[in-house]
């Protein structure tokens, strides 16, 4: 008898437990839940978002930080099905327009108080669609050169002020002591399309190729591809670490934070994490440089945006855009000086930032991110007449599936699976099986 | 001779068995080392094994999320999804092993294939079930699609245990009298007692590390300690000491938890309900 009391006892237990669980997800009222990443600048967001909220009573944040691919899938699905679960996402330049052609994303009025001229325009561009603006930027990216002035020094070097890829290759030779783990250059060899992939559709640009022509025939199998490719892998054979297909962008930060790199080429995100020595062993010896040039020596380089864009499902439109414009102000940027130094300002975004003295002076790369932003044009024409913009990537729904699957094939070739005509080969035939698939080429 | 070979063989066994803990638990041990360095340490090449440790991965750990909320919703999940599906597992198991019919086999492997799908594939369905429920983002919700999913390993281990229950013990019961729920209640369960344990045990293990669901139906109020994790997962910048100091929180209750009841385990595992 008491075992059956006890059992009923435990049922009744179970029955708590379970309306507690439902208790516990009654969800509060006047909360914006904000979906992002968990880098740096963010986090600093986070930290100073109790401004807004002292300035805005009636308005609670609520934050979700999701990896990246992760917080990409969860808002596209979240968007699609109208669930309404983020009032304001974190995403990049390559979302925006194509979301807000599919009405995924409402459209930005920022209040007359809100400097929009003071936003670099070729960050404003790629967050518009059709004239309108779908997103305001938190920060932004483009390409820089960094390199061990150090090792430069010992070897005799000098980085010119503009360096071509055939100058990096010959340095990365020099500096290259495999015995004592330093590598002559680092680039990114993971497979993605936002990893491997950024850094060689950009290389691609300058050295004169491009993804697709007018047509939407993909051009992989043309020398400047060819010439593209075969410089990056001897390059990576011959002086980069060892295996380089594990190395994305946090791998070759690490790398070169701990003084296994000569010459690193990859996001200008980099410099104030190099230059911060809590994270850098090279913080005194790093030097910097523009992307080197290739062949062609012109086109795209590289823009990337985080940014804060509003989903239609939100049901506090209002309240979400009173929230991005203040964490992309121009007083949000003097705030993050206030409080954590001019070192830590988002960078990218703004012209006034840039002509602070004070930020110059805390970010002695502060000019070349400038330069490097303002020249990345993403909508600017390649080698031969291009039908889609983009600097490190196609603007393009299936550029994620197609870059990706591209960045395995290039990847094989570092690994030794394939000789780079092969990878190229067997990209080409990949692409125009995936533009069929999807309509965009017959 | 005989003597010296047994003692040679049982020292040989010993090193192997050493041998593989040690091999097994060398990743948990680099996590929680990883998480007392700094960043800069905890990608130094080669990796250092000595260092002066630091707590400012926990420090931060603990600034920028609160722990407690993730932990809470943890407990609530796994503790909620494995009671409920031990209440069906049960008599379910109960009627496969005591009252079989031919298609009980068929079941029961029926059953077990839905584990062989990649959760993946039904993402869609369930995570519009949710929505049209408004079971997105709550405790309830997970620990439903958690059940569901542990349910036909759990009836499986249950038949397993129930089956090596004499039926004649059960029939005794019933001779002096006892109903069905008295004979399940106070014949079959205090004897099923160290399976039941151990399958418990191994739902809420598994309730606590799943990551897929947890990552895709809740986001702030539900979220677990796997999002947690998640969370401090960079794509720009360096996290690995803060991801080594969240993941060593996150495993640490079920890790000491497993450890205390790890004698329970072991001898419901190998020894089944009846000895």
């Amino acid at each position: 008898m008491l075992r059956l009391k006890s059992t009923r006892t435990a049922l009744c237990a179970l029955g708590a437990l379970l309306a507690g669980s439902v208790l516990s997800s009654a969800q509060a009222g006047g909360t914006l839940t904000i979906a992002t990443v968990n880098n740096g600048d963010m986090i600093v967001m986070r930290q100073l978002s109790t401004e807004f909220e002292k300035a805005h009573p009636d308005i609670h944040l609520n934050w979700v930080t999701l990896e990246e691919n992760v917080l990409r899938q969860r808002v596209t699905t979240d968007i699609a099905m109208k669930t309404g679960q983020f009032d304001v996402v974190t995403i990049g330049n390559y979302e925006v327009p194509i979301w807000a052609k599919q009405g995924w994303l409402t459209e930005i009025k920022p209040d007359d108080a809100y400097d929009m001229n003071d936003i670099l325009p070729s960050v404003r561009e790629g967050l518009s669609a059709k004239g309108k603006l779908y997103a305001l930027p938190f920060y932004a990216e483009s390409v820089i050169t960094y390199y061990r002035k150090d090792l430069f020094q010992k070897a005799g070097l000098t980085m010119p002020e503009q360096p071509t890829y055939d100058q990096i290759r010959q340095f990365a030779d020099k500096i290259t002591d495999k015995p004592n783990q330093v590598y002559g250059i680092c680039l990114r060899g993971k497979p993605g399309w936002g990893e491997n992939m950024a850094y060689i559709s950009s290389l691609a640009n300058t050295f004169g190729a491009q993804w697709f022509d007018m047509s939407w025939k993909p051009t992989l199998t043309s020398d400047a591809w060819k010439a593209t490719l075969n410089w990056y892998v001897s390059a990576l054979k011959a002086d980069g670490p060892p295996g380089a297909t594990s190395n994305g962008f946090n791998e070759n930060l690490a790398l070169f934070a701990s003084g296994h790199c000569g010459i690193w080429i990859d996001s200008t995100v980099a410099g104030g994490l190099l230059f911060d020595p809590k994270q850098s062993q090279v913080a005194n010896t790093v030097g910097f440089a523009p992307a080197p040039k290739g062949p062609y020596g012109k086109g795209p380089t590289w823009l990337w945006s985080w940014s804060l864009a509003v989903p239609v499902s939100s049901h506090q439109s209002a309240d979400a855009q009173a929230f991005i414009a203040w964490a992309t102000s121009k007083d949000y940027v003097k705030l993050v000086a206030e409080r954590k130094g001019w070192v830590a300002a988002p960078p990218g975004t703004r012209a006034s930032t840039y002509a602070a003295p004070e930020y110059l002076k805390a970010a002695p790369f502060a000019s070349f991110v400038l330069n490097a932003i303002k020249t990345a044009d993403p909508n600017g024409p390649t080698a031969q007449p291009r039908p889609y913009t983009g600097a490190q990537f196609v603007a393009i729904p299936e550029f994620q599936s197609i870059g990706t699957q591209v960045g395995q094939t290039v990847a094989a070739t570092l690994s030794d699976q394939m000789t780079v005509d092969q990878a190229l080969t067997s990209a080409q035939a990949s692409i125009t099986r995936a533009l069929r698939q999807s309509g965009r080429a017959r | 001779m005989a003597l010296k070979t047994k003692t040679s063989t049982r020292i040989g066994v010993t090193i192997l068995g050493w041998g593989i803990a040690l091999w097994l638990f060398f990743p948990i041990f680099w996590m929680i080392l990883t998480s007392f360095k700094s960043e800069v340490q905890a990608i130094s090449t080669p990796p250092k094994l000595f260092f002066m440790p630091t707590l400012s991965s926990y420090t931060e750990v603990f600034e920028r999320a609160n722990y407690w909320h993730f932990a809470l919703n943890t407990v609530i999940v796994s503790v909620g999804a494995t009671a409920v599906a031990i209440a069906l597992a049960v008599p379910a198991a109960y009627s496969m092993a005591f009252m079989p019919s031919k298609r009980t086999r068929g079941t029961l492997l029926w059953m077990l294939s839905t584990r062989m799908l990649p959760p993946v594939g039904v993402l869609v369905p369930i995570y519009i079930l949710a929505r049209n429920t408004h079971l997105l983002d709550t405790c309830t919700g997970l620990a439903i699609v958690d059940m569901l999913t542990n349910l036909p390993i759990i009836v499986w281990m249950l038949y397993t245990f129930f089956r090596e229950v004499p039926a004649p013990i059960l029939e005794a019961g019933r001779m002096d009298g006892a109903t069905r729920w008295q004979e399940t209640t106070m014949v079959l369960l205090p004897l099923a007692l160290p399976g039941i344990a151990s399958t418990a045990l191994l739902s809420l293990i598994l309730c606590w590390n799943e990551a897929f669901w947890s990552l895709n139906l809740t986001s702030s109020h539900a979220a677990p300690l796997t999002a947690f994790i998640a969370s401090f997962s960079s794509p720009e910048g360096l996290f690995f000491g803060k991801l080594s100091a969240a993941s060593t929180l996150a495993v640490a209750p079920i890790l000491v938890f497993g450890w205390i009841s790890q004698k329970q385990l072991v001898r419901g595992l190998t020894f089944g309900a009846v000895k």
